[in-house]
């Protein structure tokens, strides 16, 4: 079980696997996602599901090296086996009935956005997808997210590669243009979803973000993924991950996702010398 | 047989509170098999037997105290086993002052005989000794699934084994044991005894397939249509963690006790070489007065914190084991009763990006006061107006109370629950839905380990007679 099949690096620091787990890959829709340990003493961390494979059995996983875990991750080869793969987990992003859409990705939160692209786009939505990056040397996805929109809109922050600038400027220049949607879909960096949602606001779109705090079981009992929604204590591992944008706390959400943020560079160090120490 | 009418228990040995509280080795170090005996003989072999009526699961007490007296330690495993599967558990982890021993003959003038250790050390005693793993009993041909790995999965996993059943374990975390591992601390409960247990179901023949969230990975209707198995035992415990809706909760540094003592027992963060983090904090807030309270607070102090447990009621309505409250005081752990939260302060920091912004920094409380008794029977406790006084601190732990996960109810079609959302199941565990039986936590909300090991044996026994008479039909 969950021995990994397939490793692409999509960008220096953002890889693509696909894991043989044929239980996850039988159920995985989009929106989902699985907690997994690369090794016995291995932490437990979410990502959310970018792809699955009902026949072959795999689920495709794509994560950005931010800490140890990722680090230790991504050193895994073709052929290894990790430790724990468990999921689906959370509940499928709602798309049915919508005619008209616009996805917003921004990072590797493109690696979420771009399943829920696809799927509108098969059940015959209009897709505008708008993904963003820092720089032309991050970009992921991009003839993918292509392969499934009717519009396409390519950012990054220095203007290296497609237009200058962060999502929301061709998202204000279509609402400027009389432009409407059903939903407005954001997955990626709290920051960008926070300002996603308060560009939509004026306008009454529903915006739809995915959360992804930090979990330790993913099936409602640490209690580590709450955040406030309308006020209200919700567990993103059960009740979302995906919420009503609009109703979201954000600052609470960014200060509570930087809880370990020195324990895990911490981590990543440790990582790092301990590979450079095996290579040499 | 001269009976020992000593009117004190035999002391159980101990690891010394201060040394312990720098450890997380097991606090209670178990009998030698001369206080075990000596222990033993205090028992006067009363006509009337309230010890057995007073345990759940009616271990035959004054029998394998007798064989304990006479020093076969053996025989006195076998009369226990066969009543209650996980003897070395409960030994350890029962409130035996409101069950056997609360009821016993000896405690009504003086201190009851000691039925835990004892239990505790025979069942310790067999598992050293006796290396001959239980042996698979030849199948029956029928197949039960069971959903969760805690006391109630495991218990009924194995009476059905035993039966001859082909049962399989799901348990949603990657190891077996729910709440055993996930919950109880080492120092309380060492996972290697749990570890015990698992390894001899799976002698029997049971396995166990980790990583299985049922509900959806694999839904209950599955199980019984496509996966081909004739009953369903739902025991699937408490798990959500309840917090109080006062402002402050979601400040960095507050965490459910099911988070923190995750983080500490399944994930091992106790130990230096863990990748998952956990919080050492200089001043901790334990809110709560149960066993988990208590849990939480001595593994903060474990992992060098000052830890004040704040609990609304007074001393004398602590839910928690007596012998885990005594251990915690021993272990400098400072208690403030009739003393109730209103708010988590957040540190004075308001710049977001600073790195310091959004901590818990201090808890508001209020003093209260015991008035008219409530629904459970005790006191209401009612806040003292203008009483209310600040505990700066930089970790909370929330610990008051769980319930049941409602994954099941949402995924399961036709499984009625109550209000509270607990599997609504009748007194041999059978639910709305045919062929699916639930029992432990799911059913009752969080209750105790020895209860819901009970409600895995009834519903054992329901489920064979259940596909005994489809059988038949």
């Amino acid at each position: 079980m969950y021995e990994i099949l397939k490793k692409q690096a999509l960008n220096p620091t953002v890889t693509l696997m696909d894991i043989y787990a044929p239980y996850v890959a039988k159920k995985a829709q989009a929106g989902q996602f699985v907690i997994l340990r690369v090794d016995e003493a291995g932490e437990r961390i979410p990502l959310t599901v970018a792809g699955y494979d009902r026949e072959k059995g795999s689920v495709t996983i794509i994560f950005q090296v931010v800490g140890g875990t990722t680090e230790l991750l991504n050193h895994k080869e073709v052929g290894d086996r990790l430790q724990d793969f468990v999921g689906p987990l959370g509940k499928p992003t709602e798309t049915e009935g919508l005619k008209k859409v616009c996805v917003v990705g921004g990072g590797v939160g493109c690696a979420i956005a771009l399943p829920v692209a696809r799927k509108l786009k098969e059940q015959g939505c209009n897709v505008t997808s708008i993904i963003g990056f820092r720089s032309k040397d991050l970009v992921i996805l991009e003839e993918e997210f292509k392969a499934v929109s009717d519009t396409f809109y390519m950012m990054t922050d220095d203007g290296s590669y497609g237009q200058k600038g962060n999502v929301c400027v061709p998202l204000n220049e279509m609402y400027a243009r009389g432009e409407d949607f059903d939903e407005v879909i954001a997955i990626g960096p709290l920051v960008m979803m926070k300002f996603v949602c308060l560009a939509t606001k004026p306008h009454g779109t529903k915006t739809v973000v995915s959360m992804n705090p930090i979990m330790i079981d993913g099936t409602g009992m640490c209690g580590c993924c709450r955040l406030s929604v309308d006020g209200k204590m919700m567990f993103a591992c059960v009740d979302g991950p995906d919420f009503d944008g609009q109703k979201v706390d954000f600052d609470e959400a960014m200060s509570r996702a930087r809880s370990y943020t020195e324990f895990e560079a911490r981590a990543r160090e440790k990582a790092c010398n301990l590979f450079k120490k095996e290579v040499q | 047989m001269a009976f020992n009418m000593r009117p004190d228990k035999n002391p159980m040995p101990c690891q010394a509170p201060d040394v312990r509280s720098r450890n997380f080795e097991e606090v209670a170090l178990g009998y030698t098999a001369e206080m075990a005996i000596d222990e033993a003989k205090r028992c006067i072999h009363c006509k009337n037997k309230p010890c057995v009526a007073g345990c759940p699961v009616n271990v035959h007490i004054p029998e394998f105290i007798a064989e304990v007296a006479n020093g076969d330690f053996e025989a006195a495993y076998r009369v226990i086993a066969q009543s209650s599967s996980l003897p070395a558990v409960c030994g350890r982890v029962c409130p035996q002052e409101t069950q056997c021993e609360g009821k016993c003959t000896r405690g009504i003038k003086n201190e009851p005989v000691g039925i835990g250790r004892l239990e505790r050390f025979v069942a310790d005693y067999h598992n050293e000794h006796c290396k001959e793993a239980p042996a698979a009993v030849p199948s029956n041909g029928h197949k039960v699934a069971v959903v969760g790995s805690g006391p109630a999965g495991l218990t009924c996993a194995g009476d059905l084994a035993k039966l001859g059943y082909d049962v399989t374990v799901y348990e949603a975390l990657h190891v077996a044991g729910g709440v055993l591992v996930y919950g109880i601390p080492e120092f309380r409960l060492p996972k290697a005894i749990v570890q015990k247990e698992v390894d001899g179901l799976k002698a029997l023949g049971v396995k166990i397939e980790t990583n299985m969230v049922i509900g959806r990975v694999l839904s209950i209707r599955e199980l019984k249509e496509e996966y081909g198995y004739e009953a369903v035992f739902l025991g699937s415990g408490a798990g959500l963690p309840r917090f109080m809706n006062i402002p402050g909760e979601n400040l960095k540094g507050v965490f459910s006790a099911n988070e923190f003592l995750t983080r500490s027992n399944l994930m091992k963060a106790y130990l230096p070489d863990s990748e998952t983090p956990i919080q050492r904090s200089k001043v901790v807030a334990v809110v709560g007065g149960g066993n988990v309270a208590m849990d939480a607070a001595r593994t903060a102090r474990r992992l060098g914190a000052e830890v004040h447990i704040i609990y609304r009621r007074s001393e004398a309505e602590l839910p928690a084991r007596a012998e885990e409250v005594e251990h915690a005081k021993e272990e400098g752990i400072v208690f403030n009763m009739l003393t109730n939260p209103v708010e988590i302060l957040p540190t004075a920091v308001e710049d977001v990006r600073d790195e310091r912004y959004g901590w818990a920094a201090g808890i508001r409380c209020i003093r209260m006061e015991l008035g008219e008794p409530d629904a459970s029977g005790r006191r209401k406790p009612v806040p003292v107006a203008g009483s209310e006084f600040d505990i700066p601190l930089d970790c909370v732990i929330m610990a008051m109370g769980t319930s049941p996960n409602p994954l099941l109810k949402h995924t399961t079609e036709g499984l009625e629950t109550d209000k509270h959302g607990c599997i609504v199941a009748d007194e041999r565990g059978a639910t709305s839905v045919d062929g699916v039986f639930a029992g432990g936590d799911a059913v009752t909300g969080a209750a105790t380990v020895i209860k819901a090991m009970g409600a895995g044996k009834v519903a054992a026994a329901a489920i064979d007679e259940y596909i005994k008479n489809k059988a038949k039909a």
